[in-house]
């Protein structure tokens, strides 16, 4: 029974980690880029629903007070993503990708000390409707737990329909593949590349929301370990690979539960992830999905 | 005379600027701490700076030289730290203190780091890109977990370690030397035969080992030898400070060495310098100016001028405000260079001054496209 409740959180924080493994991974297939500030985009989220739940809390009905708020960083997140392309990302277009790598991580910072500088660097706690928890026989559920699990399988289903079947989706894949030959068949790199940011911060929103549902504080650095966690679940999946993302990040999320419900592991949690990582890509060195290209003079 | 007046024409001064600027400034500073009149904090700052231009030669070997993007500079450092400052330790319980304590401690640090550089370089030899970079960042937090969980007896746990401290008026000085020692290791090794093998690596690895370079030997010896400078930067630290906590060795630490490596330029040794020495002082000062409420200020005012730097940099459109407003051609247009020829050396190769075929950016990335060319034997069995 203990084994069975550890394994549903782990999937469930593994759908977290998915989430914005996603965000990664689509980002790193269309833009050929790491985000380095994808993880502080959750923290964007996390703040928005901070500020939004807190102030139409008492006004609203709990639960249309909280779909508001999501909503509201969901669109926060989504145009911060956009803006920050367009800013920073774009003219480095056709740069040395080392060059926006470090730009990368310069919007990170500078995300993290703009939320700094607006609320502390104290933890703040964010008050949740109670969703209370589901009881079958032994086992006892919390509702955030499902709504995550739930949430997570709509997305990916959504997501790879998406890519799959509508025009905008198979650009995206034309644009991964080969950027020049997609431009060539009369595709909008320009429109694509906002469209990816875009899904991927709004990913990252929601991925904030089901954080904080978990653990309801929040601070400055509130994205940086899951980032660089699903950073770590998108390089084992493959990076670049839309379902490699969604298998790392619950290969890392059942991981990590298990991990730490053994006393003796838990202090060694993060290593054992990053071993694991290591581990994988030895024996795969382009992660489990990953397409292995030739390479050639 | 004369035949002294002509060989000394005939030096080529440029190789030795590094040098020459390294000990004018620990020569300054050395006599002016011999006459007592520096104040602490320069002697921090000294301290720091001297660090992190370490820190930014021996990373420069791996990024600049070697073409790898490595995320875990800071895990080399930590090791160095914590098993430099543990030696001192110990030779102080056995009475060994001072400078000798401290060249032993030196030793066995970087000694220590390189064994792990050795360790890290041996996946680095399968993987290519952003998936190495995730490894080094992986093993940096791997070390900083070990050495956070350790025993209080061993190396401190989550509290950190005490380390024995060095006479601060004279610690800069060695710090300074080991700079020398390390720029005359790296120059040497970049100029050399092996040192063309690790530059010819980063430009074409495939073309290199057709050409008979040992592509594994001299990748590891280039993580190995980058490893053991960061490990001297990490026993240095460990004598700077008066404990060693392994959260200070976090990503972002490697990540500010990295950033001190781009901005210089890659591969170019003098630029690491001015740049680990124009950052670490911006930092420290922008910390001690901004106190109390305006503190947070410091990080935002960090994080734009870094975004707007590499922005002016690297922008494709304003390369010609760049080639037209840039250090180079102020100084070429005082000596009255012909700035197209006066610094175009073969060992200061910039990324896209080198003529590959290959471009960086499929290098770097792991997607590299597969030409279809006309001649392909393997045609057959693909697909």
């Amino acid at each position: 029974m203990e084994f069975l409740l550890t394994l549903i959180n782990g999937v469930s924080l593994g759908g977290i980690y998915a989430m914005i493994a996603l965000g990664y991974t689509m980002v790193y297939g269309i833009a050929k880029m790491l985000n380095f500030a994808h993880g502080d985009i959750i923290m964007v989220g996390g703040y928005s629903i901070f500020v939004f739940a807190a102030t139409s809390f008492g006004t609203l009905p709990p639960w249309v007070s909280l779909l508001f708020a999501v909503l509201m960083a969901v669109i926060i997140c989504a145009l911060l993503g956009f803006g920050v392309e367009k800013l920073a990302y774009k003219p480095l277009r056709g740069a040395s990708p080392l060059a926006v790598l470090i730009t990368a991580i310069g919007v990170s910072s500078f995300l993290q000390s703009l939320a700094q500088v607006f609320f502390g660097s104290a933890a703040k706690f964010v008050q949740f409707p109670d969703l209370g928890s589901l009881s079958l026989g032994e086992l006892t559920v919390s509702y955030s737990t499902l709504i995550t699990l739930i949430s997570t399988v709509i997305v990916m289903l959504a997501l790879t329909l998406f890519v799959k079947l509508t025009k905008t989706g198979r650009a995206m894949l034309a644009v991964s593949e080969d950027r020049e030959a997609a431009q060539l068949m009369g595709v909008n790199i320009n429109f694509i590349i906002s469209i990816t940011f875009i899904i991927g911060s709004s990913l990252a929103a929601l991925a904030g929301l089901f954080s904080l549902m978990n653990v309801p504080f929040i601070k400055p650095t509130f994205g940086s370990l899951p980032g660089i966690k699903a950073f770590t679940a998108a390089v084992i999946g493959g990076i670049g690979s839309i379902p490699g993302a969604m298998l790392g990040g619950i290969l890392l999320g059942v991981v990590e539960c298990f991990s730490n419900s053994v006393p003796t592991l838990a202090p060694y949690t993060n290593a054992i992830e990053f071993a694991i990582l290591i581990i994988i890509l030895i024996v795969k060195p382009t992660g489990i999905l990953g397409k292995k290209r030739r390479e050639k003079v | 005379m004369s035949a002294f007046i002509v060989k000394f024409k005939n030096i080529k001064w440029k190789r030795y600027t590094n040098y020459i600027g390294i000990s004018l400034v620990l020569l300054v500073f050395t006599v002016l701490t011999l006459a007592d009149s520096l104040p602490q904090s320069t002697l921090f700052l000294l301290e720091k700076i001297g660090i992190s231009i370490i820190l930014s030669i021996s990373l420069g070997l791996v990024v600049g030289f070697l073409g790898e993007l490595s995320l875990g500079h800071a895990g080399f450092m930590c090791i160095g730290a914590y098993i430099g400052g543990k030696t001192a330790e110990l030779l102080s319980d056995v009475g060994v203190e001072g400078i000798f304590a401290l060249l032993i401690s030196v030793v066995v640090g970087a000694l220590t780091a390189a064994v792990f550089g050795f360790i890290v370089g041996l996946p680095a030899l399968r993987l290519k890109g952003d998936y190495l970079a995730i490894v080094t960042l992986a093993f940096c937090e791997i070390v900083k977990t070990a050495f956070e969980n350790s025993s209080k007896e061993s190396f401190g746990g989550p509290m950190g370690l005490r380390t024995p401290r060095f006479d601060k008026h004279y610690l800069f000085i060695i710090i300074f030397s080991f700079i020398l020692v390390c720029l005359a290791v790296m120059q040497n090794l970049i100029r050399s035969k092996h040192g063309r093998a690790i530059t010819a690596i980063r430009d074409n690895e495939i073309a290199a080992r057709a050409t008979g370079i040992n592509v594994t030997k001299y990748k590891l010896l280039a993580f190995i030898i980058s490893a053991a400078f960061a490990g001297v930067a990490g026993v240095m630290y460990s004598f700077a400070n008066s404990t060693v906590a392994a959260s200070a060795f976090d990503y972002n630490y490697s990540i500010e060495i990295l950033v001190m490596v781009v901005l210089g330029g890659m591969g170019n040794i003098t630029g690491g310098i001015i740049s680990a020495t124009v950052i670490t002082f911006l930092n420290v000062k922008l910390t001690t100016m901004l106190t109390g409420d305006n503190a947070v200020l410091k990080d935002l005012v960090y994080a734009l001028i870094l975004v707007l730097i590499v922005i002016y940099n690297n922008a494709p459109a304003l390369k010609y405000v760049r080639e037209r407003y840039n250090i180079r051609a102020l100084t070429d247009k005082i000596f009255k260079k012909r700035s197209d020829v006066s610094y175009d050396t073969d060992d200061e190769g910039k990324w896209d001054r080198v003529p590959t075929k290959i471009k960086m950016d499929e290098l770097l990335s792991v997607d590299v496209v597969v030409r279809e060319s006309v001649i392909d034997p393997d045609k057959e069995g693909k697909e």
